[in-house]
């Protein structure tokens, strides 16, 4: 039955057809019909300090649920401050909805109070996007953005709607009718012959190495490749967005690859001579120098994006599809292989790579993060939903939160934004509420959008929130340290007492400065109600190990000081 | 090497935006690009010609097809076709060799459009070596203002470009 609605009251039905319960926003002249009409709706609104911080809550709800996160913001500077969240969110090819007010339709193209080309600002930065001025569009835009942003690769949709559309009124009713986009064809498959030709590569692989991305997870493809790699004895590598996709307790399990991956997963990889990627995208980050790039290795992609296919890295054999699906499918033909002399053979170097361990090494003095996140790794079971800023910190979450499960590691990975973390852990706390939600952060980054604890306060949210203060925007210190010279320009950083910020929310703060102090402090942030902040005092100067330079050989790395001069350094700082 | 790609899209405002945008930001350079209506009314057709490679137009292709509107890409750089620029060029034409003029278009098969005391204006379509060599031997005589559509593209023999279902075969003959 048609009804007469306004083009306000259409977003919200529409959005609760799609299954929306939380929205993060900020409101403004140019929305202000649809928040007029919000308080009839059964979706609660998250009221965001800063429309950046509504965008990564979006994000990190949708990565935390795998449904789609939806944000909301006013026109002008209410949607350009959403910029680097919906960027964000297309790097990461996050399922998330961007509802943006824009002035009325007569005004548009006069420079009008707050108007701003949203939908021209973020066409590179979107998946699609709409501008809408007629109320009669919205019903089948809503529906269509919402098909967009979770169908294929997944990605940001924005809807940029006039205040005179959210405002006039239409017959209105749902259409349930499948959707015609005729040029968007989420539903690719593999043909046969793909099929065919992967299985007789993979069969006369003798040294072959699984990478897992991020689409191993957006897929929910964790069981076929727990089945494949099994089925097939082959060790998996993860990029940084696919830890969790396989278990880390795992024999097959390798550890992260690239950048700052282990080293012996970067020297598996240069040495195989078949790699199978599952939903990666040979990022410079984890490749390397391309030209030296896993010279051995022919290369399987599996992709759902056919423009990732010989895009860095020239595929032998490409199947593009929904990964889940292909291996099924890959599995009927597949028979058991046998890689014992390849496996030992990476046993070995991760052997070696051991003594390289900083939790390895003896000596009780310093607080480094490693044992931090040991120590939140233990004290959590390993079963904590990990929210990640960006720096030294993201890195150290990645190498020592041993992850069997997904999701359960959130992180900007292809845009590294710093300021992710903390309002990335709000939204994945809504999308994932009995999780133990982890925010790990930087004492940098946190500072970009602290502004969120208030919100986490407002909301009654129960997260946790552990800042690796080392006084330095430490990953920027890092690269000055190996490659200018410890010229430490702008990266030395004074912050505010966190203790007192927290309090100053009317949330507990805590603080570690020992490392016998960790564990009991991490148990008792969380047996404390609502959101806790605990400051570890980390230090200062340590880097992430190993490290391949950008754009060096990925087998090129360097690696952290063996701790027998670790350990002299130690004994002569005590005796000074 | 030159490249003509055929991109049908969906007739809706900011499509031309979106696929000029896509060239900009992944580093093509457009030589040429026409954008017009097709015998389905809410298909719109454009014309691009690309100075690239063909792992490039791999890429580029893959790419268009991510954009929403996009419903087809053609690659007819090798496909037997029919390719027509449209040139309208305004010489100068005094008493004295206006006929010499004249006679260039004849033997062009061009066609003169606007005359004054000292000016005509000619238009000339063909493929782009033609209407090149038609400017060269102009040039002498004085060219006062020049204007190309850019080039428009059709495959020869009996079907429409634009097919029903989903080229699907384009996506699974990427790796070789
Ligand atoms: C918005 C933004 N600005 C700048 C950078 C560059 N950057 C990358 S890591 C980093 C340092 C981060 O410092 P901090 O948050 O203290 O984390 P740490 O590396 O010390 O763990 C900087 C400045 C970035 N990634 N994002
Ligand atoms: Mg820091």
């Amino acid at each position: 039955m048609k009804k007469k609605l306004t083009g306000a009251q259409i977003v919200w039905e529409s959005l609760v057809r799609e299954g929306v319960e939380v929205v993060f926003g900020y409101p403004g002249g140019a929305n202000l019909p649809l928040y007029d009409a919000l308080p009839n709706y059964p979706i609660h609104h998250v009221l965001v300090r800063h429309e950046q911080g509504a965008a990564h809550a979006a994000d990190g709800y949708a990565r935390a649920s795998r449904k789609v996160g939806v944000a909301i913001a006013t026109s002008g500077p209410g949607a350009t401050n959403l910029v680097t969240g919906i960027a964000t969110a297309m790097m990461d090819s996050s399922p998330t909805v961007f509802i943006t007010g824009q002035v009325m339709s007569k005004l548009i193209g006069y420079d009008a109070f707050q108007e701003i080309d949203v939908t021209g600002i973020t066409l590179p930065i979107t998946k699609h996007n709409y501008l809408v001025t007629d109320v009669r569009e919205i019903g089948a835009v809503v529906r269509e953005a919402f098909y967009i942003a979770r169908t294929g690769r997944p990605g940001p949709v924005l809807i940029d709607i006039s205040k005179d559309a959210q405002q006039n009124t239409t017959e209105w009713e749902y259409d349930d009718s499948p959707i015609q986009l005729p040029g968007y064809r989420p539903d690719l498959s593999p043909s046969r012959q793909d099929i065919q030709r992967a299985v007789e590569m993979i069969q006369s692989a003798s040294r072959p190495v699984i990478l897992a991305g991020n689409g191993v997870i957006a897929s929910g493809a964790m069981d076929e490749v727990l089945d494949f790699a099994e089925h097939t004895n082959t060790p998996v590598a993860m990029t940084l967005l696919g830890l969790g996709g396989f278990p880390a307790s795992h024999p097959l399990a390798l550890g992260m690859m690239g950048m700052h991956g282990e080293a012996w997963v970067n020297m598996a990889i240069q040495e195989a001579d078949l790699l199978i990627a599952f939903g990666m995208r040979f990022d410079d980050r984890v490749t390397g120098n391309l030209k030296t790039y896993a010279p051995k290795a022919r290369k399987i992609h599996f992709d759902i994006d056919p423009s990732e296919i010989n895009k860095n890295v020239p595929a032998d054999a490409a199947l593009i599809g929904d990964l889940g699906e292909t291996l099924r499918q890959v599995l009927d033909y597949i028979q058991p292989c046998d890689h014992r002399e390849w496996l030992e053979t990476i046993q070995q170097m991760k052997s070696e790579a051991s003594a390289y361990n900083i939790l390895n090494h003896a000596g009780q003095k310093h607080l480094y993060a490693a044992h931090v996140i040991d120590g939140l790794w233990r004290t959590t079971g390993g079963d904590a939903l990990i929210v990640t800023d960006v720096g030294q910190n993201q890195m150290w979450a990645a190498q020592y939160y041993k992850l069997d499960k997904s999701p359960r590691f959130i992180s900007s990975g292809g845009l590294g934004t710093m300021g992710f973390g903390l309002p990335a852990a709000i939204g994945a706390k809504f999308g994932s509420p009995n999780a133990e939600v982890w925010a790990i952060v930087g004492d940098g980054g946190f500072q970009m959008t602290q502004a969120e604890l208030a919100t986490a306060a407002q909301e009654g949210l129960k997260i946790n929130v552990a800042i690796i203060n080392n006084g330095y925007l430490g990953m920027v210190r890092q690269w000055q340290e190996f490659f200018y010279d410890r010229r430490y320009s702008a990266t030395p950083m004074r912050s505010p007492d966190f203790v007192k910020i927290a309090e100053a929310h009317g949330l507990t703060g805590l603080r570690v400065t020992r490392r016998a102090d960790i564990e009991a402090t991490i148990q008792k942030a969380r047996q404390i109600e609502g959101t806790v902040l605990v400051e570890f005092r980390v230090e200062k100067e340590d880097c992430v190990y190993p490290m391949v330079p950008s754009g060096a050989d990925l087998h090129n790395m360097i690696r952290r000081p063996v701790p027998s001069m670790v350990f002299e350094e130690e004994e002569q700082n005590e005796a000074e | 090497m030159k490249y003509t790609i055929v991109v049908l899209v969906e007739n809706k405002p900011g499509v031309l935006n979106r696929v000029a945008s896509l060239f900009r930001r992944r580093a093509f350079n457009i030589d040429s690009l026409t954008v017009g209506r097709t015998e389905v009314p809410d298909v719109s057709r454009m014309t691009i010609v690309v100075d690239s490679d063909e792992l490039n137009i791999e890429r580029l292709t893959a790419y268009l097809y991510k954009l929403v509107n996009v419903i087809q890409v053609n690659n007819l750089t090798t496909t037997p076709s029919v390719n027509r620029d449209l040139a309208l060029i305004k010489v100068q034409a005094s008493d004295e060799n206006r006929a010499h003029v004249m006679q260039i278009v004849d033997v062009f098969r061009a066609r003169i459009v606007d005359v004054t005391n000292n000016s005509l204006i000619v238009e000339i379509t063909g493929d782009e070596e033609k209407i090149e060599g038609f400017i060269e031997v102009l040039r002498p005589w004085g060219i006062i203002e020049m204007v190309r559509t850019g080039i428009v593209s059709m495959a020869r023999g009996g079907s429409s470009l634009l097919v029903e279902s989903f080229p699907v075969s384009n996506f699974s003959r990427v790796a070789v």
